[in-house]
């Protein structure tokens, strides 16, 4: 099928892009990479009547790092995004994760935050965004506001976001020495959506037991959802087989995963506990320094 | 810099295979569509119409995408590659069409233009991909006749070639 006719604007500057949302409010959808927008559009789940595409808009693509803190412009690539040593060296989850994400054409033009904001509760970056205890920033003629990633997602491909808005950035907070994180999927070919995944981040205490953990699940809910009752289960612990297999059985507490073709809501539940389980080891061994592959 | 020329139609300066156009187009054209209907280069096969299965894929500025998720509109300035881009003028087979000919790279041949781009993209990276470097970057290409083995080594032996070619004319 092909899309239904809309209108196209090409902002130049946020202020123009901005003002253009603010006239169309929810008649119009922001354009970035199109990875996901234009499939939607070419099969007419999505019909806006403006489009406003945002990859002339000056300075999105800015992908920085300044007070412990990395900021991913909305049109920044995931290409670049999974390329880019400052996100290698300074957020590594947000890399691993990245490189799950459908192809290599795909994701050059595909966007981090146009990911984000789609909120596929089977995506993998804004599960990433999840356990990095990652930041939305939200613009629009009225101003900037920022939200937490945990309540930015709402529910399956719905966020907090409201009509005139847009996000501008990600930021996630710089994963320092003695975090180790992880990033596992079991998807049914390379490069689908998974049918569940697992982000992991685990940083080591002074006392050399397990610290602060968080821990997202994608394709277990009907959002990115954080597996608190294992999160409890590893923080304070030695870290050890035991511990990792405790949480691990304690990752499908209180989820709610979607049964379709891919999987039954069981088979979820088993991958989540199965993945939470190798992600914590892997996530505990890189705290540790040690560089295990997953 | 794209402006709107009326509600409906966007103005697009566009170079596709080396021939410069100025082109108006609705903004609902997608890339895949300007090309087969607006420009008749008709070798872009257009698949499943969602980004699946790589068919249409083309070069755009050099990066190989999918030409069913971008529209025309999109695109004033940049440059499109299109499989009609590789065979010379007489016909000759560029080194990639050539390696698929040789190694049995494709049976219906409905996702080689895809497969060729790709494997463009690919081979200005390098010459010498391994196996899985060309599964990595054709493994959004889905070939239904499944002629995969044969499509990894052409690009292979196509990688050959082409490092010969260059270190012929250097």
């Amino acid at each position: 099928m092909k899309p239904a006719a809309f209108a196209y604007l090409a902002p130049r500057d946020l202020d123009e892009a901005l003002d253009q949302l603010a006239e169309h409010g929810a008649d119009a959808r922001v354009l970035a990479g199109g990875q996901s927008l234009v499939r939607l559009m070419n099969a007419r789940l999505a019909s806006p009547a403006v489009v406003v595409d945002i990859n002339r808009v000056a300075g999105l693509d800015a992908l920085e790092r300044h007070n412990g803190t990395l900021r991913l412009g909305a049109t920044v690539r995931q290409r670049t995004s999974e390329l880019s040593p400052d996100v290698a060296a300074h957020a590594p989850l947000l890399a691993e994760a990245g490189a799950h994400v459908a192809h290599a054409p795909v994701r050059s033009r595909g966007t981090v935050v146009g990911s984000v904001a789609f909120a596929d509760p089977s995506a993998e970056l804004p599960t990433a965004l999840l356990a990095l205890d990652g930041r939305v920033v939200v613009r629009s003629r009225s101003g900037e506001r920022t939200v937490e990633a945990d309540d930015f997602f709402t529910g399956p491909f719905t966020t907090s976001l409201a009509p005139g808005e847009m996000v501008v950035a990600v930021e996630v907070p710089v994963t320092t020495a003695g975090t180790g994180t992880a990033f596992v999927e079991v998807a049914r070919r390379h490069g689908d959506l998974p049918v569940c995944g697992v982000a992991a981040t685990v940083t080591r205490g002074d006392d050399g037991r397990v610290g602060a953990t968080r821990i997202a699940l994608c394709g277990a809910g009907e959002r990115p959802v954080r597996a608190r009752a294992a999160e409890d289960a590893l923080t304070g612990s030695d870290g050890g087989t035991d511990a990792v297999a405790e949480a691990a059985a304690r990752a499908s507490e209180g989820l709610s995963p979607i049964a379709d073709c891919h999987g039954s809501a069981d088979f979820r539940r088993h991958l989540a506990r199965v993945l939470t389980g190798r992600a914590l080891r892997t996530a505990i061994d890189r705290a540790a320094g040690e560089a295990n592959d997953v | 810099m794209s402006e709107v020329v009326t509600p409906e139609k966007v103005r697009i300066r566009i170079t596709v295979n080396d021939t410069a156009h100025d082109l108006l187009v609705e903004p609902r054209t997608l890339l895949a569509d300007l090309l087969r209907g607006e420009l008749e280069l008709t070798g872009t096969h257009v698949g499943c119409e969602q980004g699946v299965c790589g068919a249409c894929t083309v070069l755009v500025d050099g990066a190989a995408t999918r030409s069913c998720l971008v529209f025309a509109a999109q695109l004033d300035g940049a440059t499109v590659r299109t499989v009609e881009s590789l065979a010379g003028a007489d016909g000759t087979l560029h080194p990639i069409q050539q390696a698929f000919h040789e190694n049995h790279g494709l049976q219906c041949g409905f996702c080689t233009p895809g497969m060729l781009m790709g494997a463009c993209e690919l081979l200005e990276r390098t010459t010498a991909p391994e196996p899985d470097d060309v599964r990595e970057a054709l493994g959004g290409n889905l070939c239904r006749c499944t002629g995969y083995q044969n499509i990894v080594k052409s690009v292979c032996a196509a990688g050959a070639a082409l490092a010969t070619e260059r270190n012929g004319q250097a």
